[in-house]
């Protein structure tokens, strides 16, 4: 549980890179960088698993060239054989040079656009969605790099190492999700509480009602 | 400083003698031809013995009335025949047809037994169905006997000559576009270059002898084509006399061979003076120009020099993409060998500075040029297959005919084992497998030439045997010997250029 969001301000992606090394070096876990563009070796650098984009785009090409083989297929052979240039229809193989272009353009229309569309679900980016972008200037010349920790001792440990590396603002701020988290989890203990309490004064109430009726 | 190895000595010289053997024994073979009349001479007798005329008189327009009345199967009426159930008519025709057939068929395949018997040659009986294709065919057997050595060596040559130019813009290339990762193994290209000189003169010699009939690679340059009163004549070739004509086709040559060679010697040089000089940003420069220049007369001769050595081989046929397409095979080639050079240098204790992003570089110019080049061999293919006009469907009609097997070994070779193989990232960074598929780009490639020359040299009576495959080894030692030997003479890795330090550094990050 970390409840705590360290965030260091960089105007140098070298040194935010070196920060970063450092970091993860000693045994924490840089959990998010925002950067104005890519950062070389940076992914490497905060050890992210390799990308399953690559895979997605695999199958959707492959999707592609499927779904339209069976199109093509059924538009120029199977419901209604076409002849063109007097080439041997009634088969699919014979006339093959002939469709892929149409096969090529296909898988490469599905993969590239149906990875693009998984990239931005995944990173929840769609009509409506709210900037999670803790800070603007990343978006002009800036990089930020946010830790999570609870430990008191680790954050200083991290404020000092991003001081040394030349880190422009350091902040630290309320995990606000990780808190309300914590208000619910009290909260339910407390209602736990209180129905156990109640049920205790119920029985308690039976017994005097029941001893009363008795006598 | 690379010196030159034992190894490479030994391998070089046997590679050189066996080519030589070889070549040695195709240019023996290709002496005991038998001229044109004397093939006609001995043919004509053997059907006299035969007694061959009455096949030959019937071959065309049988008398099948005659035919049928000979053999006593006499049809009542003739118009009736149609309208019966079972169609007698048609049948006993067709009978008297296929007897007809069988005795003629028999008749000629004793001629072409005891023709091949006598003059020691092969005739491919399918094709055959007159005395006259006998001698046609009989003369093609020799025709291609006689050329066999000839095109065995232009397909060496042209090979060789054309990767160390494709070495050559590739060398430019890095300079055009200012690359930084390239700049520690640029001698490599250098030392290949060094046998464009080498392989231009064998190629002159293959074309000026071309011009005195020694051989006929290049069938317009037959006698008499040209000349409308000649029965040689071709009127589609004589249309083409402007361009293709032998004193025009030399001088195109040599425009051509100086040209790669100056511009050649101009990178080295500045090179070379780089070395020594301490000022390399100046020699840099010099050379930008030189490689922009460069790459710009390539952009145009490497063109017209595939037209010119080439295509003009099947000279009624045409392509536009021709040019690109064979340049893109020399080019993956010429990539193949730099890659392959680099990294035997390697695994030999040189180039300790390079590490697995300059391998992954290797392997993204060796996929992406085998893919480049499929591009190139299917648009040309698609375009044709699909228009299916006469004059250009030629081409591929003959290698689908006598070659087809080795198309599909080719495109197998060519495209899909570098794609699969390549395809992984790791797969690029590692030296062991880039090697491999290095070797498997350069035979493949080899294979490739050998199907823009043979078929329209030799037609069906094509080998890949040990004149072509020794000829070829024979080649490869002669250029290995050549660039390793002026790899040795200079610094292996070239000083004072400015993106050494980048070099250095080089590193892919992509997740």
């Amino acid at each position: 549980m970390s409840n705590k969001i360290i965030y260091g301000l960089y105007a140098d992606d070298e040194q935010l890179l070196e920060a970063t090394k450092k970091i993860v070096a000693k045994g924490h876990r840089v959990n998010e960088v925002y950067s104005p563009y890519p950062v070389h070796g940076l992914d490497t650098a905060m050890g992210l698993k390799y990308s399953r984009l690559a895979i997605t785009s695999f199958l959707y090409g492959m999707m592609g060239a499927i779904l339209i083989t069976l199109l093509m297929w059924y538009v120029m052979v199977g419901d209604w054989p076409m002849v063109i240039g007097g080439k041997p229809n009634f088969t699919y193989g014979q006339n093959l040079p002939a469709f892929i272009p149409v096969t090529f353009e296909a898988t490469v229309f599905c993969a590239a656009h149906l990875m693009v569309i998984t990239f931005l679900f995944r990173c929840g980016l769609f009509p409506g969605s709210s900037s999670r972008n803790p800070d603007p200037r990343t978006t002009d010349d800036k990089f930020l790099m946010e830790v999570h920790e609870s430990d008191s001792k680790k954050i200083t440990e991290i404020k000092k190492i991003m001081k040394e590396t030349g880190a422009e603002e350091i902040k630290v701020k309320n995990n606000t999700n990780e808190l309300l988290e914590e208000f619910e989890e009290i909260r339910q203990k407390q209602t736990q509480k209180l129905m156990k309490a109640s049920k205790k004064k119920q029985s308690f109430m039976k017994k005097i009602f029941n001893k009363i009726s008795k006598k | 400083m690379y010196k030159l190895t034992k190894n490479i000595k030994n391998t070089s010289t046997i590679l050189i003698l066996i080519g030589i053997v070889s070549l040695g024994i195709g240019f023996y073979q290709s002496l005991s031809v038998v001229s044109d009349d004397e093939i006609k001479s001995t043919v004509k007798d053997i059907a006299k013995e035969l007694d061959l005329e009455y096949f030959e008189s019937n071959h065309k327009d049988l008398d099948w009335e005659s035919e049928l009345k000979k053999d006593n199967l006499v049809l009542n009426e003739d118009d009736q025949i149609v309208d019966r159930p079972l169609n007698f008519g048609t049948l006993i025709e067709s009978m008297a047809m296929h007897d007809f057939e069988l005795k003629k068929e028999g008749a000629y395949t004793e001629l072409i037994h005891k023709v091949e018997e006598k003059l020691h040659c092969h005739i491919d009986p399918h094709h055959v169905h007159s005395v006259e294709d006998v001698i046609y065919a009989a003369k093609h057997y020799f025709h291609a006997k006689h050329q066999r050595p000839w095109s065995s060596l232009l397909i060496s040559t042209l090979f060789f000559l054309m990767v160390s130019v494709a070495a050559t813009l590739w060398w430019a290339l890095q300079y055009v576009a200012q690359a930084g990762w390239s700049a520690l193994l640029l001698r490599i290209p250098m030392a290949i270059s060094s046998f464009i000189p080498y392989g231009a003169f064998i190629m002159l010699f293959i074309i000026i002898t071309g011009g005195l009939h020694w051989h006929h690679t290049y069938h317009w340059m037959a006698e008499g084509i040209m000349d409308p009163a000649n029965h040689h004549y071709d009127e589609i070739i004589a249309n083409k006399s402007a361009y293709l004509n032998i004193p025009f086709f030399i001088l195109r040559s040599i425009i051509y061979i100086a040209g790669w060679m100056g511009f050649a010697y101009l990178l080295k040089r500045y090179s070379i003076s780089q070395d020594r000089d301490g000022n390399g940003m100046k020699w840099y420069n010099k050379s930008y120009k030189i490689a922009v220049i460069f790459v710009l007369f390539l952009g145009v001769t490497s063109s017209t020099a595939a037209w010119d050595w080439t295509m003009s081989i099947d000279t009624h046929w045409f392509s536009t993409l021709f040019g690109w397409y064979s340049l893109a095979s020399f080019f993956i080639t010429a990539c193949a060998f730099i890659a392959g050079i680099t990294i035997y240098l390697m695994y030999n204790g040189y180039f300790k500075e390079l590490n697995n992003s300059h391998m992954h570089d290797f392997g993204r110019y060796m996929l992406a040029f085998s893919i480049f080049w499929t591009y190139l061999w299917f648009a040309q293919y698609m375009l044709i297959w699909y228009a299916n006009i006469p004059e250009e469907v030629t081409y591929f009609q003959e290698r689908y005919e006598y070659f087809y097997p080795l198309i599909i070994i080719t495109l197998l070779i060519n495209f899909v084992s570098p794609f699969l193989l390549l395809m992984n990232r790791s797969a690029k960074r590692s030296k062991g497998k880039l090697l491999f598929v290095a070797g498997l780009i350069i035979i493949g490639h080899f294979l490739d030439v050998f199907l823009m020359i043979t078929p329209g040299t030799m037609h069906d009576h094509w080998h890949l045997g040990y004149v072509e495959i020794g000829t070829f080894l024979g080649f490869l030692g002669f250029f290995i010997w050549v660039v390793f030997r002026n790899l040795s003479k200079y610094q292996l890795i070239q000083k004072n250029h400015p993106m050494i330090g980048e070099s250095e550094h080089h590193e892919i990050h992509i997740h």
